[in-house]
């Protein structure tokens, strides 16, 4: 548990999380050989939400979210998820969690049901052929279940790829712009899905994006990157009303150039 | 209730069977990955049978003796095929973009290298059973005939194949696939110094020193014993197994060390070239 564990904030975060937290990061940096992609980040996610991380391109969302998954070493500082050091605890947590990103596929020349029945059984999933058959239906995969992976189109890609995310009930969800290069109706249709499961399971979900009005939508929280620093963090209203702005494409345009907050100027 | 709850401590069967469950769903799907297993041992062991028909109606008693140019390249199939067989099926995974899946997954390194290791069995025995069907059926050569060494010549080479299987696919992991040529290459290296073709003693003495230092140079003078003097040398065996539990564990370690150095450096989230 992260209970007496100091945390402590930088920037100060406007969100604070008492009692456990999902996620709990600590002066996380990431240095590469010529770049600073993390700098110095700490913040706490509430078991039961979502908490969308924000940023333009090389801001350090992917970094970071691969930091937390244990992807990547931090460079410095501490990573907790669901009570648990990573990666040193990972083999406690990684059953509980799960995750879906464009930089990882799902085996092409397999089909659907096989590449769910590969990660079912990575993921030790119980009555398993239920589960995938609950998936296809909840996901709308039933038409191309046995088609393979790599003759779907972006659009069922992506449900696959979601699928594959939800095979094991995770309590910890994290997604790298879960809705990138889809329509507008699949998009929302995907963003139904995980609140319907946010909300159902009181899963946490991590969701890092570029889409303004996916997180505005979805997100209790908004956590703003720039440069690999936290720019911004507090929920959606609290952002939009030190900002002064209507909606987050605008809070997001003002941090991108530098623009000051709303009574800070 | 579907959620996971199995443990996810120690080694797990499910898990290794997950992967291989993977693998055996892509071979079954792919006619020119299945014909690949076998086309190329069938081919070297047609060309190479007709030299040694050729060695044997001309040459000496060395050359005659009971197939050892066969013999040779049967041996070395399997020590090239199995480290290939480890290797392609880990960059299954890296042309997949699938690594990312497998190490954010309850999938420990070591199970996966396991899962790796039997499948280099299986895409081998695929390979080369039929290679060793055609050697008794067109050169009247039976490797089977050689009974019991035979295990402990397949024990050394597979060792030693996994061995340099699981340091490719670290090398691989670390620098992505712009180290791909070596799966196909590093082997080669091993070619010329293991004496699958010659006894050690054609080395220079200098070189006769680094030959003793790689497992396989063992096998490949035993089978030479076994076949021109009907002598099985239980203590090449046995040292070579002991040098092959040293490598084994060694790959583990700088297996291991790799995929942390790739942690380091982001690697895992680039995996292309």
């Amino acid at each position: 548990m992260n209970d007496g564990h100091p945390i402590p904030a930088n920037p100060p975060s406007n969100a604070p999380v008492s009692g456990p937290a999902a996620i709990a990061v600590a002066r996380l940096i990431k240095v590469y050989k010529t770049s600073r992609a993390v700098d110095d980040i700490s913040f706490r996610i509430a078991p039961g939400s979502i908490t969308g991380l924000l940023g333009g391109n090389g801001a350090g969302k992917t970094t970071t979210i691969a930091m937390i998954m244990g992807l990547v070493l931090p460079t410095s500082g501490t990573v907790e998820v669901l009570g648990h050091p990573m990666p040193a605890d990972s083999a406690e947590v990684l059953g509980r969690m799960n995750f879906e990103s464009p930089y990882v596929d799902m085996p092409m020349r397999l089909t659907v049901r096989q590449n769910l029945a590969v990660f079912g059984r990575l993921y030790a999933v119980e009555n398993l052929k239920e589960r995938i058959a609950q998936l296809a239906s909840d996901l709308d995969l039933t038409e191309f279940i046995d088609r393979p992976a790599g003759k779907l189109s972006a659009g069922q890609k992506t449900r696959v790829a979601l699928a594959k995310a939800l095979v094991n009930e995770p309590e910890l969800l994290l997604l790298d712009e879960p809705t990138a290069s889809l329509d507008p109706d699949t998009a929302d249709w995907i963003r139904s899905h995980l609140d319907r499961y946010r909300r159902e399971r009181n899963a946490t979900i991590l969701l890092a994006s570029h889409n303004m009005q996916e997180v505005e939508r979805l997100c209790d929280r908004v956590i703003i990157m720039k440069r690999g620093r936290i720019e911004d963090d507090d929920s959606t209203a609290g952002i939009l009303a030190r900002y002064n702005r209507s909606n987050l494409e605008e809070v997001f345009l003002d941090v991108a150039r530098g623009r000051a907050q709303a009574g800070t100027a | 209730m579907n959620r996971a709850t199995v443990s996810h401590h120690g080694i797990a069967f499910h898990r290794i069977y997950a992967m291989l469950l993977r693998y055996s769903y892509l071979l079954v799907s792919s006619w020119p990955r299945l014909v690949e297993l076998i086309y190329w041992p069938t081919l070297q062991l047609i060309t190479w049978g007709f030299l040694q028909s050729y060695i044997t109606a001309n040459s000496g008693p060395l050359a005659r003796a009971g197939g050892a140019l066969l013999g040779a390249v049967i041996l070395w199939d399997i020590l090239f095929r199995g480290q290939l067989g480890f290797s392609i099926s880990f960059l299954e995974e890296m042309w997949a973009r699938n690594i990312g899946n497998l190490m954010m997954s309850p999938l420990k390194p070591i199970e996966f290298l396991i899962a790796l290791m039997i499948m280099a069995v299986i895409r081998l025995a695929i390979g080369v059973i039929p290679m060793t069907l055609l050697a008794i059926a067109f050169f009247d050569f039976n490797i089977y005939g050689i009974g019991l060494p035979l295990v402990a010549f397949f024990c050394n080479l597979i060792f030693t194949s996994w061995a340099m299987g699981i340091v490719v696919s670290g090398i691989v992991l670390r620098n992505g696939l712009g180290a791909e040529t070596l799966a196909w290459t590093l082997m080669f290296l091993m070619l010329p110094l293991v004496c699958v073709y010659y006894p050690v003693s054609v080395l220079p003495a200098w070189l006769q020193t680094i030959a003793w230092l790689l497992p396989p140079t063992y096998v490949f003078e035993g089978m030479r014993a076994l076949l021109a003097d009907h002598v099985f040398r239980a203590d090449l065996m046995i040292q070579a197994l002991l040098m092959n539990a040293a490598l084994l564990a060694a790959s583990f370690a700088v297996f291991l060390w790799l995929l942390n150095a790739a942690k380091r450096h982001g690697s895992l989230l680039q995996t292309g070239e």
